[in-house]
């Protein structure tokens, strides 16, 4: 499954990145890597974006750019 | 080092780290903006001293890591690499070092001079996290320094470091991060690159080398550049990717990625305590601030609070410093030439209409002011991540970004802004393409110069409608903007750069007094020093364009007739008083007539007994014999002698008056005009709204002073607005409506191509930003007028009409899909194929 299906509240482990351009390089920049753990905190009043958490940090992106990851529940 | 180079030291780190806090902190006013050469990133540098030495601080744009995906990022590893500093010092947030200290190895990797400043302490402490520094320092092999900035806690202990370290080069060799698996195949490319790469070429290899095997574009390019065996080298490392891809079924990048994360979260355990497991407090405000319901009703009182403190309250203010302001127009009527009875010295007209041009600017600083104060207030507390947080689904739907809201806002969502900060704010949105839609959108909603034209027109032709024309125009221009941004992206910003939206959500701060106000001020004299300059540039062309050629020999002997006679009568009116010599000539009557005057604003300027006293007193002592006139008393001759100046300062007037229409209507710009009404009649302008139009371009003020010039009239008693609206202008409500939707797509003024200019960086960008308003404008005011004139509606019947269908549009184009194939389409891999046949070229 992929990151933009994981409701609020809920956490999960990175397996792939789908992206190799921009969107991929952007995502390793802020951190984000297979094996990596994370917990989706809260969707946008909107529904999109949506926020997460890894380590101390808290990131949004949108959900279109949360389908390149892809996750397995924690 | 030599003793008389300047010695570089950059400042790195990444967003919201405090990196500009301790940049203010060592450069303190000694600070100079630029921008890096080609991208719109400011360049910041500084100087200060470090040991008896002559330091400059280059404070780079903060970025996440150093790949080449961003302007930011490209400008920062442009500058590591080939501009060697002589030290980094590398900032880092620790209450985020996990983040943080991914940059860090980074930087280490690139065989860089560093020091690690371990900034924001105490909102670490807050959070429970406890660092060693001593564990930090061992691990990573270079001096690190905590402190705690905005208290200024820890810069003495910072700027001894850089001495020691300038002084002294290290003996230590930096941490390298481990990439287990893909260490033989970087060993690999390392002989390979040192066996072909001379001495002249300064890449540090083993950097190049994971570059290489992460497939970097920029690193391709050096190559090419400065390398002869370029090519072997490419298709070496390209093999080398393709070889692990296939042997581990991992993209090389992932792995670097997770090896220097996985690296970071070793240092990370060893280096601190493990925190105490709480929800953050800034954790705590997301839960209200981006909550479903309560988080757009926070956002949109915000705004509102925005809005109200800059543009309501702050022209409160400006009831106040606009005595001041109108003080320099008395002094540039009292250093110019005095007027004649009918010439009016050139150089006083330009002096005169020079001032009002550049004081009706600076009239907004206390807006600005208290806008810029905002902005930075909550630039610096974290909350613009959340509001573009809030709103980007529904702007990016029409090519917009989240953090086009306060641009927008800005710039007058509602009714009254300004672009020039609007588009001045825009510099925050890191998407390419979404910036230059905000930007190019921007100057079409509702600033307040655009308000007094839509004041005059509503009072004048919808009194029985105020309510909904005043609702139609200060949302119709949010309903021109939408779709308008969606299109620009659809068709001339097809090809601009888009980036990823994802975005860090940093802790909330409290924001420092002095932070916010150096920013504040800062901005304002940006503003000050780009703004004026060209205000009083172009004003001065259209004075021109105003003055010349001015009147023909005949009318100028017509109106010379025309003094005589005003003469005549009041020497006749006063024959036989002491007050008939003043008749003589019109320079002998002048002294008189200014009096009069001087002493009329006098009077109005005084309030109270007392003060129409001592103004009276004043005037007597300067003129006894002219006071006489001016106040006749019961004296016969003296009450003939006022009753004849007065008569005769009226027909001045109306005789200035005329000469000025005429003037106008013979000048470049009447002219203009003139000629463009066959064109703009399908609008139902005349050649006097024209005028009033061209003449707004400087600033859009002059609309309504150039109108009123315009309508002016002989005997004038009755509001312009009555003088519009009077039969024999022909105007009627279609006409107001038209014209008001022209002004709301009117073009931006200087002062916002200006700054759209330095935001877009090109000229070609400023002008279209002119020019689109303008025929998009033309087309809807000609479809309008020819469509309801067709249909014969009313104008408030077209108004309903137009709304309706500006909604609809707007409902259509946010439905339409964008082609976001700059996402979805994954870059192929070069094979080794067409990197053969590049070789063989």
């Amino acid at each position: 499954m992929t990151l933009d299906q994981i409701q609020p509240g809920n956490d999960c482990r990175i397996i792939d990145l789908f992206s190799r351009d921009k969107l991929g390089k952007r995502l390793l920049s802020m951190g984000f890597f297979p094996g990596l753990e994370l917990r989706v905190v809260r969707n946008a009043p909107l529904n999109d974006p949506m926020e997460i958490e890894i380590g101390t940090s808290f990131l949004s992106l949108r959900r279109h750019e949360a389908r390149y990851i892809e996750v397995e529940p924690a | 080092m030599s003793r008389n180079r300047t010695v570089r030291i950059a400042l790195a780190g990444q967003p919201n780290c405090g990196k500009s806090t301790l940049f203010n902190a060592l450069t303190g006013a000694n600070q100079r903006v630029a921008n890096w050469p080609g991208v719109t990133v400011d360049k910041l540098s500084g100087w200060t001293r470090i040991s008896d030495k002559k330091v400059e601080i280059i404070d780079l744009p903060g970025t996440y890591s150093l790949t080449s995906s961003s302007p930011e990022e490209r400008v920062t590893r442009g500058y590591l690499l080939h501009d060697k500093p002589d030290l980094v010092v590398n900032v880092v947030d620790a209450s985020n070092l996990r983040q943080g200290l991914s940059l860090t190895l980074q930087l280490l990797e690139m065989g860089l001079p560093l020091i690690v400043n371990l900034n924001m302490m105490d909102a670490a402490e807050k959070t429970g996290i406890k660092i060693t520094i001593s564990t930090l320092e061992r691990l990573l092999q270079v001096p690190v320094i905590p402190s705690t900035m905005h208290r200024s806690q820890g810069k003495q202990e910072l700027l001894h470091a850089i001495g020691d370290r300038l002084l002294e080069p290290p003996q230590q060799t930096p941490c390298k991060i481990d990439y287990g698996a893909m260490e033989s195949y970087l060993q690999e490319m390392e002989s390979r690159l040192a066996g072909h790469i001379t001495g002249s070429v300064s890449l540090p290899l083993r950097w190049a080398s994971v570059k290489l095997l992460e497939g970097d574009d920029q690193v391709r390019t050096q190559l090419r550049e400065t390398v002869d065996n370029a090519a072997y080298l490419i298709t070496f490392a390209n093999e080398l990717r393709y070889r692990y891809e296939e042997q581990h079924r991992y993209a090389p990048e992932l792995h670097t990625s997770k090896s220097r994360h996985q690296q970071v979260g070793r240092i990370v355990q060893m280096a601190t305590s493990r925190p105490v497991v709480k929800t953050a407090l800034s954790e705590k405000i997301d839960r209200v601030v981006c909550n479903r319901v309560a988080g757009p009703l926070i956002l949109l009182g915000i705004m509102y609070l925005l809005y109200y403190c800059s543009i309501v309250l702050g022209y409160k203010v400006t009831e106040y410093t606009w005595p001041l302001l109108a003080k320099l127009h008395h002094l540039a009527e009292t250093v110019t030439p005095a007027p004649g009875f009918l010439h009016i010295p050139l150089i006083r007209g330009y002096a005169l209409w020079l001032t009002d041009s550049v004081t009706a600017l600076l009239n907004y600083l206390p807006v600005f002011f208290i806008l810029f104060l905002l902005i930075a207030l909550l630039e610096d507390s974290g909350y613009m991540p959340r509001m573009a947080f809030i709103t980007d689904r529904l702007l990016h739907r029409f090519g917009l970004h989240g953090q086009s809201v306060l641009p927008m806002v800005l710039s007058g969502v509602y009714v009254g802004g300004c672009a020039v900060p609007g588009v001045m704010s825009c510099k925050g949105i890191p998407d390419e393409q979404s910036r230059m839609a905000t930007i190019l959108t921007l100057p079409l909603l509702n600033c307040q110069a655009k308000v007094p034209l839509y004041i005059l027109l509503v009072n004048a032709y919808f009194t029985q409608h105020k309510g909904f024309a005043m609702f139609f125009i200060s949302t119709i221009s949010l309903l021109l903007v939408l779709p308008v941004a969606k299109l620009l992206t659809l068709t001339l910003l097809k090809n601009k750069e888009t980036a990823p939206f994802v975005m860090e959500m940093p802790s909330y701060h409290l924001p420092t007094l002095r932070g916010v106000l150096g920013k504040a001020f800062e901005r304002i004299w940006q503003y000050l020093r780009k703004i004026t300059t060209i205000v009083a540039a172009v004003a001065s062309i259209i004075f021109v364009l105003l003055q010349f050629p001015g009147l023909s020999t005949e009318r100028q002997a017509h109106y010379a007739g025309e003094q005589q006679r005003l003469l005549d009568q009041y020497q006749k009116a006063t024959a036989g008083t002491v007050y008939q010599q003043y008749g003589n000539s019109d320079t002998a009557i002048m002294p008189l007539v200014l009096y009069q005057d001087a002493y009329k604003k006098a009077k109005q300027g005084a309030s109270g007994d007392t003060a129409t006293a001592a103004v009276n007193a004043r005037f007597q002592r300067e003129q006894p014999l002219f006071y006489t006139l001016v106040q006749p008393g019961e004296a016969p001759d003296a009450t003939r002698a006022n009753r004849a100046l007065r008569k005769l300062a009226h027909g001045r007037e109306l005789l200035l008056v005329e000469m000025r229409q005429e003037r106008l209507e013979g000048s470049l710009l009447g002219k203009a005009g003139k000629a463009l009404e066959p064109l703009s009649q399908w609008a139902g302008f005349d050649w006097r709204v024209n005028v009033a139009l061209l003449s707004s371009l400087a600033a859009k003020e002059n609309s309504v002073a150039t109108l009123g010039a315009l309508y002016e009239q002989t005997g004038g008693e009755a509001s312009l607005e009555d003088r519009i609206s009077g039969q024999n202008t022909g105007f009627t409500p279609l006409h107001a409506l038209t014209l008001m939707l022209f002004m709301v797509l009117y073009p931006p003024c200087i002062a916002t191509s200006v700054a759209v200019k330095v935001q877009t960086g090109s000229y070609r960008w400023m002008l279209l930003s002119i020019g689109y308003p303008i025929l998009l404008g033309f087309g809807v005011a000609a479809l309008v007028f020819s469509v309801a004139q067709a249909a014969e509606l009313t104008g408030l019947q077209a108004m309903y009409g137009f709304y309706a269908l500006a909604f609809a549009i707007t409902l259509a184009t946010g439905l339409l899909k964008k082609n976001s194939k700059t996402i979805i389409e994954p870059q192929p891999e070069q094979n080794l194929a067409t990197v053969c046949n590049e070789a063989g070229q």
